[in-house]
């Protein structure tokens, strides 16, 4: 049977007000609350529910990144991934081509027949990453999912697509990849026993070197800002003050 | 240089962010051949090509991709269409809008071509130096794009206006020119499907490129009461919105989301009614010209962004406005 393996990015937790460091080279992530993307959040229980509806045998999770990714793969194998990859490649950041070259090298030795990810990560919100495995593999892809049905007999997805006019619905042969949208599914919260458990599975640690992919970058980030920020304008008493401003002072009426 | 912009069009019509792709392109420099690229069959993709070739003097070429396997965005196919054109005419750069069409097929081919693509582009600086909101717009990041040609990238279609076009809009029209598709025509087993797509019917204008919005949040309490804003809407011209917690609430269909997970706009005025302002909304928001807020809670953070605030009960103020604002004609 089947084997789905799911990439999940460690990134600042969705809750914490972000700050700019001073020097303007990146956003502050020391001392920070670091959680697993949301996104990756559901592509991981889109793939459980698919094990558990007897679908696919195996869950693998795997994480890009620097040692501290270790905490976020433990998460995955508490929420229940079977095991765990983490391509450790150091602290530099590493760019979705980057990260996609890593994916199809794990892919060309794991095999799976699904490969799920969030649509995108909250911290760079590049929205990346799935459209190039899937295009450096070419596979099939259906991205921004909000449903996803397996026919296991004819091996095919059919994927309901969140698009700019409302719902797309495509048919793709497997082996695919499947990016996630917010509205497929409620991840699971881990629970003791599990996050116990978790501690017994295994978490195989590879270099990026070992899937003989380089690091390199062709992007560079120069600086990072705070954005202009707005200022609270006027408090208004009614809606006669509010049309009679709107028509004549901001001049959209 | 050249550059290549994937378009979309609908109706006949290049869509408003395609021609906003236009612009951006054209920002890159003044020397710049910009090809749009329009693919489909019939006599929506014919209209539409005459429609991108007699639009603006900045768009010097239209290219025309006539397949039924075109008809429908399959990144697939897409993709492997862009790697075609990319190989014959080796493009500097090649842009799309951020749409879910652009964001589903450019990376896609980025990854093909061996070059990494750039999201969400607001401000082009230098021809290699662009800036991109990280965080859901919490922060701007300056990127220096360091690669080979082709430098690709999406660019957010609320940040480059529609290209204006000029009084004596007599210009000659761009030529027309066919892709081979002989190679797709003949195309190998396709590994993915169309099936359909479901849209809320409306007269109202898209979300993404509405001149006004009116969004309403969880305080609007229900599916009915959504149908008051609409009435507000349709009197202003405006598209409708809906902050995440009415979405999930299911108030609303998800796409009618505006914030950091749903669509980024920047109307002129964008009008939010018991909207708390979550940073998560206020990332889909904080651009456009005017905000008016109107919120019972006056400690409520939307009040922060607005240039009009109203502390009152929107059940009072929307009946009050649909009465006294002037129809749109």
């Amino acid at each position: 049977m089947m084997k789905i393996l799911v990439a999940v990015k460690r990134v600042v937790d969705y809750a914490v007000k972000i700050r700019v460091k001073a020097d303007k080279s990146a956003v502050e992530t020391s001392n920070v609350k670091m959680s697993m993307n949301p996104f990756c959040e559901i592509a991981l229980e889109e793939a459980l529910r698919i094990r558990e509806a007897g679908a696919a045998s195996e869950v693998v999770a795997v994480s890009i990144g620097p040692a501290q990714c270790t905490e976020t793969l433990r998460t995955a194998l508490a929420m229940g991934a079977d095991r765990a990859v983490h391509v450790d490649a150091g602290a530099a950041p590493v760019y979705p081509l980057s990260v996609a070259k890593i994916l199809r090298a794990i892919v060309e030795e794991e095999k799976p027949g699904l490969l799920i990810l969030g649509k995108q990560a909250i911290d760079d919100d590049c929205n990346q990453t799935g459209q190039m495995v899937a295009g450096l593999l070419r596979w099939p892809q259906g991205t921004f999912a909000s449903k996803v049905v397996l026919d296991k007999e004819k091996q095919v997805a059919t994927v309901e697509r969140e698009v700019d006019g409302g719902l797309e619905t495509i048919s793709i042969d497997l082996p695919a990849v499947i990016t996630t949208d917010l509205r497929l599914n409620q991840p699971r919260y881990a629970t003791l026993p599990n996050i116990m458990k978790a501690k017994s599975k295994t978490i195989k640690k590879i270099s990026p070197a070992d899937l003989k992919v380089e690091l390199r970058s062709d992007i560079e980030v120069v600086q990072v800002t705070e954005p202009p920020q707005r200022k609270a304008g006027a408090i208004v008493s009614s809606v006669d003050e509010l049309i009679h401003r709107l028509k004549d002072e901001a001049r959209v009426l | 240089i050249n550059t290549l912009v994937l378009g979309e069009h609908d109706g006949g019509f290049v869509k408003p962010s395609t021609l906003s792709a236009v612009t951006a392109a054209s920002s890159i420099s003044k020397d710049n051949s910009i090809s749009i690229l329009l693919g489909g069959s019939g006599s929506a993709l014919e209209k539409a090509v005459s429609h991108a070739a007699s639009f603006h003097p900045l768009i010097s070429q239209v290219l025309v991709a006539d397949s039924d396997i075109l008809m429908h965005p399959l990144a697939e196919t897409w993709a492997d269409l862009v790697h075609l054109l990319q190989q014959k005419s080796g493009y500097s750069y090649i842009i799309s809008a951020s749409s879910s069409f652009g964001k589903n097929i450019l990376p896609r081919s980025a990854a093909i071509l061996d070059v990494s693509p750039i999201t969400d582009i607001i401000q082009i600086s230098e021809p290699h130096l662009f800036v991109r909101p990280i965080y859901a717009g919490n922060a701007l990041c300056t990127v220096r794009y360091t690669g080979t040609d082709p430098c690709m990238m999406t660019i957010r279609s609320t940040s480059f206006p529609i290209p204006s076009i000029q009084a004596d809009s007599n210009h000659d029209a761009a030529p027309i020119s066919q892709v081979d598709l002989s190679i797709f025509n003949k195309e190998k087993s396709m590994k993915s499907r169309w099936l359909k797509l479901t849209s809320q019917e409306t007269d109202r204008p898209e979300l993404g490129n509405a001149r006004v919005v009116v969004t309403g949040g969880r305080a609007l309490k229900s599916a009915d009461n959504f149908k008051l804003l609409e009435k507000l809407a349709e009197k202003l011209g405006a598209a409708v919105g809906a902050t995440r917690a009415a979405v999930d609430a299911g108030f609303v269909p998800n796409d009618l989301q505006v914030g950091q997970t749903g669509k980024i706009v920047a109307p002129e005025l964008y009008m939010a009614f018991g909207v708390s302002g979550a940073i998560q909304h206020l990332a889909g928001m904080r651009d456009s010209k005017v905000i008016v807020a109107v919120n019972k809670d006056p400690d409520a953070p939307i009040f922060q962004v607005a240039d009009y605030g109203l502390v009152a009960d929107l059940f009072e103020v929307i009946p009050e406005l649909l009465e006294k604002i002037p129809q749109k004609k």
